[in-house]
């Protein structure tokens, strides 16, 4: 950011935002905005809360267990629709449906399947978070020059090989790119889940703050939220910048 | 590996081999080839003609519509150790260094680490890369890259080199280098080779025998013995009558087909 021509480091901008949001909350304006430093106090009391620690752990589990189903299905099957046609062809119109559906709009349907408690957001998680990793993975593989697949066809490699030493290393900057906006999603399904659910983790404080207006506590639960999402995301950016030397040149 | 290899005069045969590609393009007909062994045969033509679906095809990564090719006698059914592949995009691994990508053939072979480290570094050094060992495909040059293909080619200790237009992506001082480089290294290593190229010059250079191809369904043509000797003149062919008289040959023969 450049302000009257001089360079502005990026927390620079984010303090200004904190001082309006703190000058628009003394306003009392909106009982619903409090000062940005309460919300620093409840973020404050929410770190030494059991309750918040129960909920934290039970949204976190939720998350891994959905991330880690739509890793394991959205890279092998986004695999597959890039390198055998037939697949390509019975996925690929549901996968792109998907992706863009509003897809918070099943929950409810999987509530009735797997019940009020942590099964459902799991599977939420995974609803939210796989397509796009599918999708990715899919350009990714289809974006391999064909001559790396002759080239290893020539020297004999075998299937294993052909897929663990050349297509996924070749298609592993889209696989990235795809993981870290599957990431972003999955926050949003544990969210979206959990508050649709609201009996359980995160969802059953952000119930209880809003009910009670304890608009501190809600909002340190919201710009925690945000903070986890944009740690992980720039997590998984600094793998996708190892890869990018070759990202442009296979 | 090549325990009991048929020594015959002709190491490959091709015969009647046509391919016909699914979209309906027929891109040769009918070819039928002998290749001596232990010579540099080079197929030439214009651009289009079925030089690459030849080769891929001798290399077993494409099956032909109809006809066999036989290696040392035994009919061909996909790739094989006894052929190695330089490709014309290089077909690098961008992610491994040189070293790596040199002995990624041997890799996929299940030799040890360490044993397959030493015979690449041996041919890093003999296609003239010592110290890049460590490199990435993407901080080399399009020659240097080539050479790194070259390398692995030469680690699998194939009998036979099949290279598709490999100097046709570098500028043409770089290509004059790596022919001569590619001629200084086959009198090392005795290597059957096929050499694809849409350059005259190129094709008569390196060359001791000219498979000229026609255009499309190609078919051979003409098969020229250059009867030049690569070695000796040191780079003065190009000053040779019997060089200049060649290219001039092959050039009044396929001036004709092309309109
Ligand atoms: N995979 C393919 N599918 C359809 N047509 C192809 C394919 N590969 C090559 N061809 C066609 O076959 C002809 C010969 O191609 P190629 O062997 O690459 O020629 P060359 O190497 O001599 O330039 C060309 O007309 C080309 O368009
Ligand atoms: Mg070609």
């Amino acid at each position: 950011m450049t302000i009257f021509g001089k360079k502005i480091p990026m927390f620079f901008a984010l303090f200004i935002w904190m001082i309006v949001w703190e000058i628009i909350g003394r306003m009392e304006l909106l009982f619903l905005i409090p000062p940005f430093t309460k919300v620093l106090t409840g973020m404050w009391e929410l770190l030494g809360n059991g309750k918040f620690h129960a909920a934290l752990g039970i949204s976190f589990t939720s998350f891994l267990y959905g991330m880690g189903l739509a890793i394991v299905i959205g890279i092998p099957l986004g695999v597959l629709m890039g390198r055998i046609k037939l697949v390509d062809e019975l996925a690929g119109m549901w996968v792109n449906v998907f992706v863009s559906a509003p897809l918070s709009a099943v929950i409810p349907a999987l509530m009735v399947l797997l019940g009020f408690g942590q099964t459902t957001v799991i599977f939420t998680v995974m609803l939210f978070a796989v397509w796009i990793i599918t999708i990715d993975t899919r350009a990714g593989v289809k974006n391999i020059s064909p001559s790396l697949i002759e080239m290893s066809n020539s020297y004999g490699a075998g299937k294993w090989d052909l897929y663990s030493k050349v297509i996924f290393w070749a298609a592993l900057p889209e696989i990235l790119a795809g993981l870290r906006l599957g990431l972003i999603r999955g926050v949003r399904g544990v969210v979206v889940g959990q508050l649709l659910i609201a009996i359980v983790g995160l969802g059953e404080l952000f119930e209880l703050y809003s009910r009670n207006f304890l608009m501190d506590l809600f909002w340190a639960l919201v710009v925690l939220i945000f903070m986890f999402a944009y740690v992980i995301s720039e997590i998984v950016n600094h793998f996708e910048q190892k890869v990018e030397f070759y990202a442009g040149q296979r | 590996m090549q325990s009991q290899v048929v020594t015959t005069e002709h190491i490959i045969e091709v015969k009647g081999i046509s391919k016909t590609y699914d979209g309906g393009v027929e891109a040769i007909k009918n070819i039928d080839l002998q290749i001596p062994r232990g010579e540099l045969t080079t197929l030439l033509g214009p651009s289009g003609c079925g030089k690459t679906t030849l080769l891929k095809i001798i290399a077993g990564l494409l099956p032909p519509s109809g006809g066999e090719v036989l290696i040392n006698n035994k009919p061909v059914h996909g790739p094989g150790p006894e052929r190695a592949f330089v490709f014309q995009d290089f077909a690098l691994l961008p992610w491994a260094t040189v070293l790596r990508n040199v002995s990624f053939g041997l890799e996929l072979r299940k030799m040890p680490k360490a044993q397959r480290h030493e015979i690449a570094r041996k041919y890093i050094s003999e296609v003239g890369l010592d110290g890049f060992e460590n490199s990435y495909p993407h901080e080399l040059s399009g020659g240097m890259r080539q050479r790194v293909g070259l390398a692995r080619a030469l680690t699998v200790d194939s009998d036979i080199l099949l290279m598709d237009e490999p100097f046709a992506s570098v500028d043409e001082q770089t290509r004059r280098k790596l022919q001569d480089d590619l001629l200084k290294l086959l009198q090392i290593e005795k290597k059957t080779v096929i050499f694809v190229t849409h350059s005259i010059e190129e094709a008569v250079y390196v060359s001791d025998k000219v498979v000229l191809l026609g255009p499309r369904p190609s078919s051979v043509m003409k098969i020229i013995d250059t009867g030049l000797d690569h070695i000796k003149s040191d780079g003065d062919i190009r000053r040779d009558k019997h060089y200049l008289d060649l290219v001039e040959d092959l050039w009044l023969i396929l001036k004709q087909y092309l309109t």
